[in-house]
């Protein structure tokens, strides 16, 4: 069964990395570099909202931070512009963590539902930080050292790095899923009280959680500065971003490991098409809005569970049916 | 800086206030009765905001004359959303899945409106917009005033119908412990889907108020979500005096701050006055204590 599962994983690994391989256009690979680091982020904030249930909705702290960190270092230590600069992804990362301590210090003080709230007004704080302070360069944004990657080439290393990024954090999630500390989440999640009373120190858990899932996504903030090269606040420090991601983890089903890597496969792929071929936000909006709808109505816990579900209850009624036919048959034989 | 410039910003702060209490105090009423947290509330206020803006544009109808139309539609709207997605969130995750619902929601309805009305900005028109009066060296416009009185009429009927009524009693039940309402006899799910039609309503005016006083489209919601979000964790979710008070009082810090400092600091001072209550006082400053202890 375990084998399998792998065996599952490693087809899905595989497609992802031929996928560049196969399909050479650039603006599809683009496509496929702002999906994967959506499967990064939604899977990191899965890591902890998914895991312990507080729905945080200001990823984009994290992703911005890790923007400007690889857009300010690589400006001001007048770096050459290449693949040297993907040595910064991890430092963005880390400042990422160092801005999620603190963070998470305020906003894991309350309950679940003043938590999600503090989350979006720490979130303006940064981004009008980030449009006020003049280190940032306001709101005409930062330029990055321009990389001099042909044209048809351009987008496969951030493709590559990007893909690490998916594999790093599905690693690790797997490895927090099944571990003591990943326990104490989900823990946590389902009766934060009788954790506590148990001797959960819930408070130190959901900070190093929250502190932890920061780190994948400053690092995917990283890529997405060095990818297009030029940021602005309100591009890195975006609302939409915020939901989106939380969405994409609700989508494929919360708390799953596969549930926020297909949810964002999905809808930040197809987002994308739309809005190419489309070239109508509002249109977009109004799909992305229905289809939300329906899938949270009908399907609260995500597709990944629903279809599970189905499969159990399907796999059980033919199990039950063979059962029936077996009695029968037995009681046939005997008689 | 000087006194007038102070006293002024003082007094934009409370006529301002008045109408982000307004539109505050319905969603802290749903999140208090249902444990709703309606992100839609701010694209709710824009679409009454455009709604006021179409009867003008189409039929020359007064702002205010309008609200006697608008009022009722917003309040059918809310009753509608809660009656089609609402209502039917059930369980221990309900409050987190209706910040999603209520998202999804507030998309749809942004789109519609991009398609609609596109999306360059607008601003509510009337002989009162652009006017004023004078107190000494202090001005007054007429439409802040009007907000100010507007604000104050609503959320005074808001509390008589509260505190006088028996549909009040009903909500305030409900509002305090929905389980024990409901054994009582208190109809919980038609006050739940009356209160978001309050709730939702209030928007109404708040809408034409703040569409008349800036220039707006359909994403200036994400700024109205935060601001009416950051308003109720500070009055303390649930609570409507707190929300009502914070609503003041926010808009009353960034505009001191805006003439202290610098108005680019004022929409910041914000969220760093809700960060430091919170750090003392992480129910808010109305909110109930907890059950958790930690």
């Amino acid at each position: 069964m375990l084998q399998k599962k792998n065996l599952w994983w490693l087809l899905g690994v595989a497609v992802l990395a031929a996928f560049p391989l196969i399909v050479t256009n650039p603006s599809d690979t683009s496509i496929g570099v702002i999906t994967l680091l959506f499967m990064a982020c939604a899977s990191s904030w899965n890591m902890f909202s998914g895991y312990s249930g507080y729905i945080a909705l200001g990823s984009s702290v994290f992703y911005g931070t890790g923007a400007y960190t690889m857009a300010l270092i690589s400006i001001h230590t007048h770096m050459a512009p290449g693949a040297a600069m993907f040595w910064l992804v991890p430092v963005g990362g880390l400042m990422a963590m160092v801005i999620a301590l603190p963070f998470g210090w305020i906003a894991l003080r309350v309950r679940r539902h003043t938590f999600v709230v503090i989350t979006i007004a720490v979130f303006f704080i940064f981004q009008l930080a980030a449009i006020n302070f003049s280190f940032t360069g306001g709101t005409s944004g930062l330029a990055l050292p321009f990389i001099q990657w042909g044209f048809s080439y351009y987008n496969v290393p951030f493709y590559y790095v990007a893909l690490g990024l998916v594999i790093f954090i599905t690693i690790v999630s797997a490895a927090v899923r099944r571990s003591r500390f990943g326990l104490q989440l989900l823990a946590i999640r389902d009766d934060e009280d009788r954790a506590l009373g148990l001797g959960v120190k819930v408070i130190a858990v959901k900070i190093t959680g929250f502190t932890l899932s920061a780190f994948t996504i400053g690092m995917a903030g990283a890529v997405y500065a060095m990818f297009v090269g030029q940021i602005y606040p309100q591009f890195v420090f975006d609302p939409v971003f915020d939901i989106s991601v939380a969405l994409m983890a609700f989508f494929g089903g919360l708390g799953t490991l596969t549930g926020p890597l297909l949810g964002a496969l999905v809808l930040e792929a197809s987002q994308q098409y739309l809005t190419v071929s489309f070239s109508n936000g509002s249109l977009y909006l109004i799909l992305f809005g229905s289809l939300f709808l329906v899938v949270i109505m009908f399907m609260p816990r995500g597709i990944v569970v629903y279809v599970k579900d189905r499969l159990n209850k399907s796999a059980m009624a033919r199990a039950a049916v063979a059962t029936d036919q077996l009695a029968a048959t037995g009681a046939g034989s005997s008689s | 800086m000087n006194s007038t410039a102070l006293l002024s910003a003082a007094k934009d702060g409370l006529l301002t206030g008045s109408v982000y209490a307004l539109m505050a105090t319905g969603l802290t009423l749903i999140f208090g009765v249902m444990d709703i947290i309606n992100l839609a509330q701010g694209i709710l206020v824009i679409l009454a905001a455009y709604l006021s803006y179409a009867l003008q544009i189409h039929w020359h109808i007064d702002l205010f004359v309008g609200l006697l139309i608008t009022i009722p539609t917003m309040f059918v709207v809310g009753i509608v959303i809660e009656r089609l997605f609402i209502g039917r969130l059930k369980g221990p995750e309900k409050t987190a899945m209706s910040i999603l619902v209520t998202y999804a929601v507030s998309l749809l309805i942004e789109g519609a409106l991009n398609m609609t009305f596109s999306v360059n900005d607008v601003q509510l028109q009337g002989w009162y917009v652009n006017r004023s009066f004078a107190i000494g060296s202090v001005h007054f416009g007429y439409i802040y005033m009007a907000g100010f009185v507007l604000a104050a009429v609503l959320l005074s009927s808001l509390y008589f119908m509260l505190y006088r009524t028996q549909f009040g009693v009903s909500v305030r039940a409900s509002l305090a412990d929905q389980t024990s309402a409901a054994l009582v006899g208190i109809d919980v799910k038609r006050v739940s889907t009356i209160c978001f039609g309050i709730g939702v309503a209030v928007t109404a005016a708040g809408g034409m108020i703040y569409g008349a006083t800036n220039s707006f489209n359909a994403s200036t919601s994400y700024d109205l979500i935060s601001r009416l979000l950051t308003i109720i964790v500070l009055g303390g979710m649930g609570s409507l005096g707190g929300a009502m008070l914070a609503g003041v009082g926010m808009v009353f810090i960034g505009d001191m701050v805006g003439v202290i400092w610098s108005p680019v600091w004022s929409s910041m001072s914000y969220f760093i006055a809700l960060t430091v209550v919170l750090l003392i006082r992480p129910q808010g400053l109305f909110g109930k204590q907890s059950a958790r202890v930690a």
